[in-house]
């Protein structure tokens, strides 16, 4: 990386300005929104926001639950696109349809269990079985994915596998219109005790929230023990540095990166089923957004950097759900719940510029980072 | 006293608290052919991408007649008059002989859009000449990158004519300071020994001044005016071809420490 | 390629000495993928359309090509130096005939599985009318047995092309391609028969309600056969007569050849009713596209998915510029351009758009780049979309109201007149491909090419490499903001949902397939998918598969990445860059690779 003592070129001077202009609005925004907050009637909110009213305590913390639960299930679909850029340097667009063919098994599953009566009367048992019919179908799903068509395409050009992605992840979206209707689809309700709220300390959080969080929490751990603590976890990190090395190690390369893949799916299975449970409805597009975001998240946090991922995605999560309403709502922006999407990728493109390396630094094989 | 040229004033980089290089110290003069020497890993290519702008030194300087080179681009540096070569040739292997040439003559030209769109004269006379000045530099090599070659790919060259192209490309970026990371690397004694009888035209008819990495001691002493010696990333000797092989630093940088000294 | 040598064959394999897993391998393979598309409700949906009257729908092809193509994949072999190649033999047909059969069982699996189990509630077409498609018109057990016997049948016929020596086979491919495109035309062909007097042709080859006639069948088998039999050779020597022209001679027939393709576009829409020319208006606006995107992807290398960007920045400037309708936060004193005016301020807004969103991507790594510029089409989107700007941008209800193109007074070229509008886009398109072909040739493709080929050599050669991608950005943004101004009039209405990142990735399927950096590829591919498949939101000439263009989008773009990365019509230069060792084989086998020079050869250097 080289380093710049100053802008030179109009594109420089440009960015410069561009990164100026976002941090002075989030600057603005963020000192309106205190403003705000202090006296919901201040000069400044007269000037451009004449209806602020400013939030309350606990409308906040909604904010920030629900941002940390979103953002729990972003770093674990983010994962996924880590752990792949990391071992075989390219963006698994079509990660994101890994993710929804889970919460669609899940879909399916749960209400089978429902017309059998089993999710009523026993919905832990219920809910751990829709999580492993989840997590099969998504390892399968990247699996075959990887032997099928990434297998043959290692060593062409790096935007080929991209490209090959992009046609896979429309692909499977489309499979799901064909063989399952293109409407949304119903999860089924939940027990009454799930959705009440549960008051730890001084926080009042739904169950369901709280079960995303916990949930991601434990299989954060869990790939954490295996890419740190296992011989497997050490051959991948292995395969991530140099492949030929590896291989030259008595690495079976092959396998570790279908294990990769396979890892990445369990993960996006499981993240399916907490969309599930979470929004309780699952179309075919369900992946593509919250794919793309996933990646930000990746990006955010530093690509290959498992640890990186989570935070990234807790990062991007509340940012996404706090900042609409506390930068832009206070500038007089009308309507700030349309602009999350386009606040998640601006989000992206501001870490991009300041540190495109992310936030907690990549973990790259030596050929990725040039 | 011919020109100063090149000064390089204390430069030094870190990779992450490894030192590449260190307090390197000398100065190229106008028409000179100066060759960098040292063991694997001394710092000479890393030498070569600061000084074409590719990495950025953590301390001193390089100064090219007079100015600053630090926080250049490279096409910037290009552009004021140095190119280089690469030690693993890299060429524009998919694109035609004469186009890797033509290319290389971008920053000496500006036609942009317009030209192209409306074939205007300026256009078709710069095209001619970009086309002309190619076949020029090629023409040094003889006939091997001329004629039916000219519009082949650069991919069905030979190893050795690779080089050839590589050196051709620079030539055609118009430089004062050409830049050639072992441009004999990997060539037989025959052609190794016609390229150093070429590094000599390079300054006597073209009038480059020279600056090269080599490994290969016998191109070294039939060309180069002086030598500079790097290890570890410090330059330990310079000066002339004779001054430097027999300095004892060099012998032990290349050979070892003597074994009565060692044990 | 010629080849440069045959390999001795051994005599054919006995009958039954066959690799039964892989018979199975395939069979199951192909089993599922039978299973998929009945599932997907392909052959129920297509079924009104006939390709021969009475006697085969398109909906019965789409199972049975699949069986045509497992009897020839299964006996598929890899010719190799030094291994002993059989002769082909009954052996071949047999395979076929087992792996047909295998592949065929799996719908009879179906078939029974229907039969017995409700499976409707997650699978929408596991129905009743899927069953009696899959029972052949009779009951269950005969369709079982129907299936198999059809299953071995056509799969023998797919292994019996091995065995046919290449002139046959020939013949009959054309014939049974000629047939299924003759048919699948029909729509087309025989709008333009009625307008060049051949009603009477049209009348014999197709029946009155839809589909081939036998005689037609006939007629079309025969005819293509002949040209397969006796033209193909003749044509082929004409192809390679006119590659070999050089010079003058070459310019010539190169501008002969341009003449006839640029006398078509003009004399082709006057003979063509109304449909089919809004098809081909909608065709020419994605050409339009494709030839910018691939200024951008085919010869930058930059891989653009926010492209629809560009086009929504065309069409929403060019509404509010010219409708009276435009957003109510718009000053009163604005006047409503007329569309030439507007498209100079189009273009410089566009190029604007193109430096905005360039600039921070430009420097990023590839595939960030992808995923960047995706995000920036959809901010795009969703600000147009977003009560915010709403005043300025009609939010959801997008801006109606746009005027047609007035051409110098003399006609208004708008939604009703597809004719009109396909001048106007053709056009456009003249111009793009102009563009394309001056800049490919110039200093500035040089340095693309550069660029593409290793980024950080080209600027240690002393290019600006910053400025010359956002100069393709900015290029393929000018371009795709036509596209977008025309779109705008010729539907005369605009809303945010006609700009979703699905427009991007069709007009990057588009340049793939028809060969990314060859504009003949381009056009190609856009008249291809567009033309019959149809776009993200317009119809294409089968209608019949608006609910799967989708889908087979995404399939096409796996394939052409795993089989054809370079493209249907590819690019010379490209091909070499995805076919780097086999490409460097051929020249090694022609005796055009060099081998190390000999020094008494060049000599040493000229004084």
């Amino acid at each position: 990386m080289r380093h710049k003592a100053a802008p030179r070129t109009g594109v420089d001077w440009f960015l410069l300005v561009l990164k100026v202009a976002m941090f002075s609005v989030i600057g603005f925004g963020l000192f309106a929104f205190v403003l705000q907050q202090i006296d919901p009637n201040n000069w400044l909110a007269q000037q451009i926001n004449d209806d602020a009213t400013g939030l309350t305590a606990d409308q906040f913390e909604g904010l920030i639950i629900s941002g940390v639960s979103q953002g729990a299930m972003y770093g674990l679909i983010a994962l996924g696109y880590s752990m792949v850029y990391g071992v075989l340097g390219f963006i698994n667009f079509a990660h994101g349809e890994v993710f929804m063919v889970g919460a669609m098994t899940g879909m399916i599953t749960s209400n089978k269990l429902l017309e059998a009566g089993a999710w009523e009367s026993n919905f832990i048992a219920s809910l751990l079985f829709i999580v492993m019919v989840a997590v099969v179908v998504s390892t399968l799903t990247a699996v075959v994915m990887e032997r099928v068509a990434y297998r043959p395409l290692r060593g062409s050009p790096r935007l080929i596998p991209l490209i090959t992605s992009i046609g896979i992840s429309f692909f499977i979206q489309n499979v799901s219109v064909v063989l399952l209707g293109p409407g949304a689809k119903a999860y089924p309700d939940l027990p009454d005790w799930w959705t009440e709220t549960q008051t730890i300390g001084f926080l009042e959080v739904q169950r369901t929230r709280l079960l995303v969080v916990v949930v991601a929490a434990v299989a954060m751990g869990a790939l954490w023990y295996l890419v740190e603590r296992t011989k497997t976890g050490k051959a991948m990190r292995a395969v991530a540095e140099d492949k030929e090395i590896a291989s030259l190690m008595g690495i079976n390369v092959n396998r570790i990166i279908v294990t990769t893949f396979a890892v990445g799916g369990a993960m996006a299975g499981v993240a399916g089923i907490l969309w599930g449970i979470m929004f309780r409805s699952v179309v075919h597009t369900t992946g593509f957004l919250p794919g793309i975001k996933a990646f930000s998240a990746a990006v955010v946090g530093g690509i290959g950097n498992l640890g990186g991922a989570m935070a990234g995605g807790l990062t991007l999560g509340t940012a996404e759900s706090v900042a609409p309403l506390l930068i832009l709502e206070p500038l007089g922006v009308r309507g700030v719940s349309q602009l999350r999407d386009a606040v998640a990728f601006s989000a992206l493109i501001l870490v991009l510029l300041v540190k495109p390396t992310g936030l907690f630094g990549e973990r790259l094989s030596a050929d990725d980072r040039a | 006293m011919s020109e100063r040229l090149l000064t390089i004033d204390n430069l030094s980089v870190t990779f992450g608290g490894l030192h590449a290089l260190r307090n390197l110290d000398f100065h190229v003069d106008q028409g000179e052919i100066v060759s960098v020497i040292g063991p694997n890993g001394a710092g000479k290519t890393t030498f070569f991408n600061m000084i074409s702008g590719m990495v950025t030194p953590t301390e001193g300087d390089i100064l090219f007649k007079g100015e600053s080179l630090i926080g250049l681009d490279p096409n910037q540096v290009t552009a004021r008059g140095i190119a280089r070569t690469f030690q693993n040739v890299r060429l524009f292997a998919n694109m035609t002989i004469l186009e890797n040439v033509m290319v290389a003559q971008h920053c000496r030209t500006k036609q942009g859009l317009f030209g192209a769109l409306f074939n205007t004269k300026s256009f078709k006379e710069e095209e001619a000449a970009i086309r002309a000045h190619g076949e020029k530099v090629l023409g040094f090599f003889g006939s091997r990158l001329v004629g039916y070659r000219l519009e082949q790919p650069a991919s069905v060259l030979s190893y050795a004519n690779r080089r050839r192209l590589e050196i051709a490309r620079a030539m055609a970026t118009k430089p004062e300071v050409i830049l050639l990371d072992e441009p004999v690397a990997g060539m037989n004694p025959k052609e190794s020994e016609e390229l150093t009888a070429l590094i000599g035209e390079l300054r006597s008819e073209w009038g480059f001044t020279v600056v090269m990495i080599e490994h290969d001691m016998g191109v070294v002493r039939d060309v180069s005016d002086r030598v500079v010696v790097l290890d570890h990333g410090e330059t330990i000797a310079q000066g002339s071809y004779d001054e430097v092989s027999t300095n004892p630093d060099v012998i032990e940088a290349y050979l070892g420490r003597p074994a009565e000294e060692a044990s | 390629m010629s080849k440069t040598m045959t390999p001795e064959l051994a005599p054919p394999r006995a009958v039954l000495d066959q690799d039964w897993g892989r018979i199975g391998r395939f069979g199951g393979l192909i089993a599922l993928s039978l299973i998929f598309v009945a599932l997907s409700n392909m052959p129920v949906s297509m079924e009104t359309f006939d390709l021969i009257a009475d006697q085969v729908t398109l909906g019965d092809v789409s199972l049975w090509w699949l069986l045509l193509v497992a009897g020839f994949a299964v006996g598929k072999e890899v010719v190799l130096e030094g291994m002993t190649t059989h002769a082909r033999g009954p052996r071949d047909i047999v395979a076929g005939a087992c792996t047909g059969a295998v592949a065929a069982a799996g719908l009879s699996v179906l078939a029974v599985l229907i039969d017995n189990f409700d499976l409707r509630d997650p699978l929408i077409n596991w129905s009743p009318q899927t069953l009696e498609k899959l029972s052949l018109g009779g009951s269950v057990g005969s369709g079982v047995v129907l299936w198999l016997v059809a299953g071995a049948a056509i799969g023998g016929v797919g292994g019996s092309l091995h065995v046919l020596s290449e002139r046959p086979r020939r013949l009959f491919v054309t014939m049974l391609v000629s047939v299924f495109l003759i048919a699948i035309l029909e729509t087309v062909l025989s709008d333009i028969s009625e307008d060049i007097a051949l009603e009477w042709l049209a009348d014999i080859v197709y029946a009155k309600r839809g589909g081939l006639t036998i005689v037609g069948v006939v007629l079309v088998a025969v005819l293509s056969g002949a040209y397969s039999w006796w033209g193909r050779v003749r044509a082929q020597e004409a192809k390679e007569r006119f590659q070999s022209l050089e010079g003058a001679d070459r310019t010539r027939g190169n501008a002969i050849a341009f003449g006839l393709v640029a006398v078509a576009t003009v004399v082709l829409p006057m003979v063509l009713g109304g449909i089919t020319n809004e098809l081909l208006a909608n065709v020419g606006l994605f050409v339009l596209l494709a030839l910018g995107l691939n200024i951008v992807v085919g010869l930058a290398g930059i891989l653009d998915l926010g492209y629809v960007a560009f086009f929504a920045i065309g069409g929403y400037t060019t509404a509010i510029l010219t409708s009276p309708n435009r957003g109510e936060s718009w000053p009163d004193w604005m006047p409503d351009t007329p569309w030439f005016a507007a498209l100079l301020l189009v273009m410089v807004f566009a190029a604007l758009t193109g430096l905005f969103i360039g600039a921070p991507v430009i420097r990023m790594r590839g595939d960030y780049l992808a995923i960047v510029t995706l995000g920036f089409g959809e901010i795009i989107r969703l600000l147009f979309l977003s009560d915010w700007l709403g005043g300025y941008t009609g939010a959801a209800q997008g801006i109606t109201n746009i005027p047609g193109v007035n051409v110098f007074g003399l006609t208004t070229v708008k939604g009703t007149n597809p004719q009109a509008v396909f001048y106007l886009v053709a056009a456009f398109c003249a111009v793009a491909i102009y563009v394309s072909w001056r800049l490919e040739k110039s200093r500035l493709g040089r340095a693309w090419m550069a660029v593409r080929e290793d980024e950080s050599v080209a600027e240690a050669m002393g290019i600006n490499t910053v400025n010359v991608k956002l100069m393709a950005f900015v290029v393929g943004a000018v371009l795709a903001s036509f596209s977008g101004a025309i779109f705008a009039a010729k539907v005369g209405s605009i809303f945010p949902t006609s700009f979703i990142i699905l427009v991007s990735i069709v007009i990057l399927v588009v340049v793939i397939v028809g060969g990314m950096g060859n504009i003949a590829g381009v056009i190609a591919g856009a008249v291809v998918l567009i033309g019959v498949l149809g776009g993200p939101k317009q119809p294409g000439l089968l209608q019949e598969f608006s609910n799967f263009k989708l889908l087979i989008y995404g399939a096409l773009l796996i394939w052409m990445m795993l089989q054809k990365p370079e493209g249907l019509i590819p690019n010379v230069r490209r091909t070499r860059e995805l076919h780097q060792e086999e490409f460097l084989q051929d020249a090694w086998l022609r005796g055009e690779i060099d081998t190390d020079a000999d020094p008494s050869e060049g000599g040493v250097a000229p004084a």
